[in-house]
């Protein structure tokens, strides 16, 4: 009985500590003089890898979801001939919930799975250690610029994500079904409010950035540098940060949208 | 200018420990300022823990190492980045950036700690690169690189800020006799043309004797002989003799400390 | 170098796409014209019963609207519903004798406020109280009246 509960203490107890050493982690890559056109520099660099290399998933992902959500949304509402409030439905379901984290899982899946790897491999070639020896703290050189990078991208890749899956179903809904195109905007424009709904959107989807890249940039510093390693850290990568999107979500969505 | 002792790295009762596994157990160690040092064992005596408790990546549990005169476990993180810029080192998987070309690689350092203008980059770069006779190579990827390619450009890399010292790490490992000759050549070469001081950690004993100029054995957690090359390969003891004639078994065991066979066994 | 290029040219269009991505989602799908908060005033009305009016449902004249509701309260004295409106600035001539009724979108669609104008000279201000209202059609009692009706008309014979 003691037994177990110490064990139960000590997980507890490792399960702290790891978040501490990652948040020291984070704080001490992030904290700092910046070199500003330098950092700039890194920063493009790995906006073109992180970002403009995940457009493409993301763009594809959100125009299939969005016909879906068209198609679905329009055989359920037509039993209550209440098609006409199609666009309400799929811009809320998207503005709220769909495209901050079926953006944030994808991108877990691509950039943040890649960032592991790619630091994970750096570990094991020992390059970090190269950094250091040549007087380059590899924490703000190449953790930092991969971490902004992350977190400025998720929340741009999450509203281009939102605006392809609304056209998508306007496509399905408007073009193919035949909902009145007028409806279909108008009702939408009358039920989104900016800062409830969209605002609050980009905010999760800012959180998810932040995590997302936390996680991975960590996962891949501490990886241990073997290719087993490295594969379990990636595995790691994409388990925790697609848990922690979705109770974040749960979270995050209880403390904008609980009070109605 | 002070005056600068002969000594360039003094190591005092230096231990370290990894969990609670002894790894160097009161080690002294001095290395000659402009001379070429030898550090020679069997794998798993943590050598390359040696330079790195040098270079400030690990720190000892007890003991001082004194580099220029400044204790390295004690300095600050940003004194111990700068006191990196003075040294050189050679990974024994060259880490070069696999992002950028060779010309890049080895004007990263000038990059990122000078105020160099790009005239100047390229040509300090190509006069690294043509030390080390990779000068036509320059715009090749790493991963286009053969072995010892890689290791020269990462030693051209390792030179770009004329640092005081340079340690290799395994410097000959995994190479064939010819790149290794070119190596052996250029450590010597460079050392003496940019008055630099050497490490060489290596299980390599013949190619680490004939180029070095003072050797350390470490085996066991100690150093257990030194002295010029020739005084190490006359050297009695029978645990320096054992490494340097490669006999299989002696003192120093060719069995990992275990339970007697028996016991696993029955 | 022209790695570079592709870089720069890459992130650039990324940026690109993003921000137009967030005018449409401004514009086109909340609507957003303002981006400053808009100038209002504030009218209150009070209505026997609000049906399933929410804060932010429209108040309009004539079908456009022309502010949105801000809050809702009850008057603990008579048990009555005080809904405070937002009314846009621009709309300063609503004369004072104008009634205020909650009226449904359709069968089945969300409720909001109608205001129907009166006739006097003199404008509503900021802070006054639109004194005659009509409250919410409900549906159910409408219908609970309705059978109720046949039930008595039945019953009579």
């Amino acid at each position: 009985m003691i037994r177990s509960l110490q064990r139960f203490g000590h997980a507890g107890l490792s399960v702290c500590a790891k978040f501490g050493w990652a948040g020291l982690f984070l704080v001490s890559a992030l904290v700092g003089r910046p070199n500003v056109v330098l950092g700039f520099k890194l920063l493009v660099k790995q906006l073109y890898s992180v970002g403009v290399f995940s457009l493409i998933i993301i763009v594809v992902s959100g125009l299939f979801i969005g016909m879906v959500l068209g198609l679905q949304g329009y055989s359920i509402l037509v039993d209550f001939g209440a098609e006409s409030a199609l666009g309400t439905m799929v811009s809320l379901t998207l503005l709220r919930e769909l495209g901050p984290v079926v953006a944030a899982l994808l991108f877990a899946g691509r950039a943040g799975s890649a960032l592991t790897a790619e630091i994970g491999l750096m570990k094991a070639t020992e390059q970090l250690s190269s950094l250091e020896m040549m007087g380059v703290d590899p924490l703000r050189r190449i953790i930092a610029p991969r971490f902004w990078a992350g977190q400025i991208s998720l929340p741009i890749l999450a509203i281009i994500f939102s605006v392809v899956a609304i056209y998508g179903s306007y496509m399905v809904g408007v073009q193919w079904l035949g909902v009145s195109e007028g409806a279909f905007w108008g009702n939408m424009r009358a039920a989104v409010d900016f800062r409830e709904d969209t605002l609050n959107g980009i905010i999760k989807s800012v959180v998810f950035g932040a995590v997302i890249t936390w996680i991975a940039v960590y996962q891949g510093y501490v990886a241990e540098p073997t290719s087993e390693g490295i594969g379990r850290a990636t595995t790691r990568t994409v388990v925790h940060s697609s848990l922690a999107i979705l109770g974040l979500d749960f979270l995050l969505t209880a403390v904008m949208f609980g009070e109605v | 200018m002070t005056e600068q002792s002969d000594i360039l790295i003094k190591i005092r009762d230096l231990s370290f420990f990894r969990e609670a596994r002894p790894i160097f157990d009161g080690v002294n160690l001095d290395i000659p300022r402009g001379k070429i040092t030898g550090i020679m064992g069997p794998s798993g005596t943590g050598k390359t823990t040696l330079l790195r408790l040098i270079g400030g990546q690990l720190r000892p549990n007890t003991g001082t190492v004194e580099v220029d005169g400044r204790n390295i476990p004690t300095l600050s993180r940003d004194q111990l980045y700068h006191v990196r810029e003075r040294m050189g080192m050679l990974f024994q998987s060259a880490a070069l950036f696999t992002d950028i070309d060779v010309f890049e690689n080895v004007a990263f350092p000038l990059r990122e700690h000078t105020d160099l203008s790009d005239s100047m980059i390229h040509d300090l770069v190509l006069m690294k690169l043509e030390a080390v006779g990779l000068r036509g190579a320059r715009r090749l990827m790493p991963h286009e690189l053969s072995g010892g390619m890689a290791r020269r450009v990462a030693l051209a890399r390792a030179i770009a800020l004329d640092p005081d010292f340079i340690m290799y790490d395994e410097p000959f490992a995994g190479q064939d006799p010819i790149a290794m000759g070119i190596l052996v050549k250029l450590i010597r070469l460079l050392n003496d043309a940019l008055n630099m001081t050497s490490i060489i950690v290596s299980h390599d004993i013949d190619e680490t004797l004939g180029v070095a100029d003072y050797v350390y054995v470490i085996a066991n957690n100690k150093v257990i002989g030194h002295g010029t090359p020739d005084a190490i390969r006359a050297d009695e003891s029978p645990r320096v003799k054992q490494f340097i004639r490669g006999l299989p078994d002696g003192l120093v065991p060719f069995h990992y400390p275990a339970e007697p066979l028996e016991d696993d066994f029955l | 170098m022209r790695n570079k290029k592709i870089v720069e040219v890459g992130v650039g269009f990324f940026m690109i796409v993003g921000l137009i991505a967030f005018a449409l989602l401004a514009l086109q799908v909340s609507g957003l014209t303002h981006i400053t908060p808009q100038k209002t005033y504030e009218l209150t009305a009070q209505f026997g019963d609000i049906g399933s009016l929410k804060r932010r449902a429209a108040v309009a004249v004539a079908g456009v609207q022309i502010g949105q509701v801000k809050a809702i309260t009850l008057n603990k004295e008579y048990y009555t519903a005080i809904v405070t409106m937002e009314i846009d600035a621009n709309i300063n001539n609503l004369p004072i004798d104008s009634a205020a009724s909650i009226k449904t979108r359709g069968i089945l669609g969300d409720n909001y406020i109608s205001i129907a104008l009166g006739f006097d000279d003199a404008f509503l201000r900021d802070g006054d109280e639109i004194e005659e209202t009509y409250q919410a059609l409900i549906l159910e009692d409408l219908i609970g009246q309705f059978v109720a009706g046949q039930i008595s008309k039945t019953g009579g014979e």
